[in-house]
């Protein structure tokens, strides 16, 4: 059965004002399945909130981008804009870092959430202003809120209206990148919550993207671990808190306190490799407490360490565990 | 009630702040409505001991700190720094007091100045209170100072510009400008929540390294739950301006008293996918602390709330079994008088 | 706890010193070179303008607005006097008065901005109501009143100017200020016990400094534009040459009906290019300053694709 979404060998690569280019996002490939959740996990500069970028097209001309998103087969970047255009909002839709505080502070919510319906040709008039009080009351707002302003909301509803708005046109996969960053922990379990249901009932797949390791083991089953532009470690979460294969991604977690752990937090010294010059060797070599000579020279490969569990670490192909 | 060891003692704190009524509203007669940011707080921070004051944003945490650090003036409440009542203070008197209290800024980006030089950033404050006899023995101690914050070997990072540096690296920075004076109490406001996940324990051990070594006081605002039951001894759980919840860091986190704790204990995600408890997820979120409800604070969101929660204000008392752990709840079982 | 950390290896970011950003930015933008380099060049006339001028600006050379030549490349103006001498002279005094008056205008613009924007309240509503008086002050006619009581004098008309120019000024720096107040570093300044002196001197000053520097460029400019309308309407020092009373000489013995363009055109091109420079250098660096409109990834869609040769083999 072919995923919903298939990303090959995406590479993203950003002009720099005084020449050269930053190569931000090397080479990665996963796949999507309809009603997945999934995370993609890193720190800042990883270049996660690129790839969800590429994959709705909206980077800036100083980028270029080459591999493939295979949309239900479909090789959506193959014409560039032209391409993805037709799907934007309508099959992929993104909630975006910070969006509760990038809503338009003179329109209505109600109008900002018909907006999107109207430019995709997908509801206008009435028709539209009642799917827009429909798609509220999912987020778990009052129809008749759409009356009001942003300003009138408090960050949990704007968020809440920013998924709302991001679900006008019905789409069948929804990125969202650190969507809960801002909020306090309640309001944050509110929200998850919101989008774990929201899975549920409409059949959405959801890509979630974010540093916060914890919010991914509990909202999503399937993760991917992005190290300076690569994808490191992907599978069951389960898997990669238990049985991690990438140092980084053993690192993070014992780098994230948990609120019952008696073990020592950890921290991992250094700093992300450089993105505007070739890497050679191991990005993660530097920081790694596990690095041999392999590392040095030889750049590792994402390769299967178990069903759908996958690993880029020369370890794995020692009979030592990492 | 004050021993010895305690270095900041704070009783009945009230911090509240007036709303512009404007024009029309002086003339309409419009009612003054305050924000009641801290609304009556007592807490105790110790020698060598790090006391974490929890809550989501509006519960008062932050104007808690500034008001310890004389930043802002309270209504009513006193603040006791090594003894000396600083309240009423001004700012000529608070000088050799700001000496022996730091701030540690949430944010690394801003806490630096853009045109200071490391070297400069630490410097500063031994010039302000003319410490060190000669720039030699100042040099000294700045050396001395990024060492203590890990920032080693130190003629590495002194002429280098913020910019020229990591997130966790101006933190630090920003921690050895505070160390250059021999603080006896830190106040860190959200330390390592600009940083990244990787960077943060390092910081957090440094804070953590002083407490135990240097004997220094550490008054942490945070809003992180985990980070709290980790580094810190004391956990006090802020609402709407009030404590409702404070004792020992393990007791409170593994057997919290107050249903606010409890729930926001239970929200908190856990990285361990294969836990996974029931979240309490309240309704709502937290009203602003201008319109504080009438008897308990937390009646209108508490899963457990009874009749008499609408018209009790309950105070901050001892747990059954537990000196050191309060809470204040009405359903909370007191031990008997 | 855990485990103790050093962090080795800093993040390597090209040296781009705060000092120095005005040679860097008229390094990169072509606008600040272009505009740097003409007042570069007026000042240097001003300079050394008594071993440029080839004739004397008082010594009658030849017949009232004699025509150009090859001895007299600009001719002569009402006076027989060489035109390229009274440019040149011009030079100076309209410089001199600009400079000055841009100077004045900054300090007392600069120094109320600061202390109303620092200090805030009753400090800032007090400075900031005076400011508004001195802003409906209507610009000619109060000239016009100044000359009329205090004479004519290149020091009046300094003073005038800088008096009618600060207003923009302090309120400009004044919203600076108030920002620059409320970052975290100054707050921490603050609160490890810094007098008000220091906060100002080290660390509001300097990051007022580019706004300043840019302002003062703005501002000559103006100052030099009412200097010559000052002396065009006859209120100039009638005992110093600057490019206004040139034009004002030249039309009040009637250059233009004679025809006499060389009288009056290159006064006029001269301040035009030095108000020129001035703009160009100082909307350079006010754009600099400002943080760059970044194009939002939102709004602009056009990233461009890459054929995918001989990359790393897929991983699935």
């Amino acid at each position: 059965m072919s995923p919903q979404l298939a990303v090959r060998d995406l590479h993203v690569w950003f002009d720099l004002p005084h020449g050269g280019e930053l190569h931000a996002v090397q080479g990665v490939s996963f796949d999507l399945e309809g009603g997945d959740r999934m995370g993609l996990v890193g720190e800042s500069g990883c270049g996660k909130t690129t790839v969800i970028l590429a994959l709705m097209g909206l980077l800036p001309p100083s980028a270029s981008v080459a591999g493939s998103v295979l949309l239900d087969g479909e090789d959506i970047l193959a014409g560039g804009e032209d391409s993805v255009r037709p799907h934007r909002w309508v099959d992929t839709a993104m909630v975006f870092q910070g969006a509760m505080n990038a809503l338009n502070p003179v329109k209505t919510v109600g109008a900002q959430i018909v907006e999107p319906m109207e430019l995709h040709g997908f509801a206008s008039g009435e028709e539209a202003e009642r799917r827009a009080g429909e798609l509220l009351e999912m987020v778990g707002i009052d129809a008749e809120a759409a009356a009001r302003y942003p300003h009138e909301f408090s960050g949990g509803m704007r968020q809440r209206a920013a998924i709302a708005m991001a679900l006008a046109c019905e789409p069948r996969i929804l990125f969202a990148d650190e969507p809960t960053t801002a909020l306090d922990v309640m309001v944050q379990a509110q929200i998850l919550e919101l989008l774990v249901g929201l899975t549920r009932e409409l059949g959405l797949t959801l890509f979630l993207v974010t540093h916060d390791l914890p919010v991914v083991a509990q909202v999503c089953e399937r993760a991917a671990v992005m190290y300076a532009g690569e994808i490191v470690e992907s599978g069951p979460l389960d898997e990669l808190f238990h049985e991690p294969r990438h140092p980084y991604t053993r690192l993070l977690f014992a780098a994230t306190p948990d609120l019952y752990g008696e073990e020592q937090v950890l921290s991992i010294p250094g700093v992300p490799p450089r993105l505007d010059m070739d890497i050679v060797g191991c990005p993660f070599r530097e920081r790694c407490d596990s690095a041999f000579d392999r590392c040095v020279a030889e750049r590792p490969v994402l390769q299967d360490v178990g069903a759908d569990h996958r690993a880029a670490c020369h370890l794995n192909e020692r009979t030592v565990p990492v | 009630m004050s021993d010895d060891a305690s270095l900041l003692e704070v009783r009945e704190l009230v911090v509240t702040y007036p709303i512009r009524r404007g024009i029309v509203g002086t003339i309409r007669r419009r009612p003054k409505r305050f924000v009641h940011a801290v609304d009556g707080i007592s807490l105790t921070v110790r020698k060598g001991e790090m006391l974490a004051l929890v809550g989501e944003s509006g519960c008062g945490k932050t104007t808690t700190a500034q008001a310890v650090l004389g930043m802002v003036e309270p209504v009513s409440g006193s603040i006791r720094f090594d003894g000396q009542e600083i309240t009423a203070l001004d700012s000529r008197a608070m000088r050799p007091i700001r000496r022996r209290m730091q701030l540690v800024y949430q944010d690394p980006y801003e806490s630096l100045d853009p045109r200071f030089r490391v070297r400069k950033t630490v410097e500063e404050p031994m010039v302000i209170h003319r410490l060190g006899g000669s720039k030699r023995e100042r040099e000294r101690l700045m050396f001395d100072a990024l060492r203590r914050a890990e920032l080693s070997p130190p003629e590495l990072f002194v002429d280098r510009y913020p910019h020229e540096l990591s997130g966790g690296q101006r933190q630090r920075a920003a921690i050895a400008a505070s160390l250059v004076l021999d603080p006896e109490l830190l106040v860190a406001d959200e330390p390592v929540s600009m940083l990244d996940v990787s960077v943060r324990a390092g910081v957090l051990s440094l804070i953590d390294g002083l407490r135990r070594h240097a004997d220094v006081g550490v008054l942490m605002i945070t809003h992180d739950l985990s980070t709290a039951a980790h580094f810190a001894d004391r956990i006090a759980v802020m609402y709407l301006g009030r404590i409702v919840e404070e004792g020992p860091a393990r007791e409170v986190v593994r057997d919290p008293q107050h249903p606010y704790t409890k729930a926001l204990l239970s929200v908190v995600p856990k990285r361990d996918p294969r836990d996974r408890t029931t979240p309490q997820i309240l309704k709502g979120e937290t009203p602003n602390p201008i319109d504080v409800p009438p008897g308990c604070r937390f009646h209108p969101r508490c899963p457990v709330a009874e009749d008499r929660c609408r018209t009790t204000d309950p105070e901050l008392r001892p747990i059954v079994g537990s000196s050191d752990h309060c809470a204040a709840c009405v359903l909370v079982a007191a031990p008997s008088p | 706890m855990s485990v103790a950390l050093r962090e080795p290896g800093l993040a390597e970011v090209p040296k781009r010193t705060p000092r120095g950003w005005l040679w860097q930015l008229i390094r990169e933008r072509p606008s600040a070179a272009v505009g740097a380099a003409l007042l570069g060049i007026f000042v240097l006339i001003a300079l050394l303008a008594p071993w440029l001028e080839p004739y004397g600006v008082r010594e009658q050379v030849g017949p009232v607005f004699a025509p150009p030549s090859p001895q007299h490349w600009l001719g002569l103006d009402d006076g027989g006097v060489d035109m390229v001498s009274l440019l040149i002279e011009g030079t100076r005094v309209s410089l001199t008065v600009g400079f000055a008056a841009a100077l004045v205008a900054t300090v007392i613009g600069g120094s109320i901005g600061i202390l109303a924007g620092y200090f805030g309240g009753p400090t800032d509503m007090a400075l900031m109501r005076f400011t508004d008086y001195f802003l409906v002050i209507p610009d000619v006619p109060l000239m016009i009143v100044v000359a009329a009581i205090w004479g004519p004098s290149l020091f009046h008309i300094i003073v005038v100017i800088g008096i009618l120019l600060w207003t923009g000024t302090a309120r400009i720096v004044r919203a600076q200020v108030k920002s620059i107040r409320e970052r975290a570093y100054v707050k921490r300044a603050r609160s490890l016990g810094a007098g008000h002196t220091r906060l100002i001197a080290r660390h509001v000053l300097p990051q007022v400094a580019p706004l300043l520097i840019a302002n003062v460029v703005l501002t000559i400019a103006v100052a030099i534009f009412d200097e010559t309308a000052l002396a065009f309407l006859g209120l100039g020092d009638p005992t110093n040459v600057s490019w206004g009373t040139i034009i004002e000489h030249a039309f009040l013995r009637t250059a233009v009906s004679r025809g006499a363009w060389w009288a009056i055109v290159p006064p006029g091109i001269c301040v035009a290019l030095v108000i020129m420079a001035c703009y160009l250098l100082g909307q350079a660096i006010e754009d600099a300053l400002n943080p760059r409109l970044k194009v939002s990834y939102l709004s602009v869609k056009g990233f461009r694709l890459r054929p995918l040769v001989g990359r790393g083999p897929s991983a699935l």
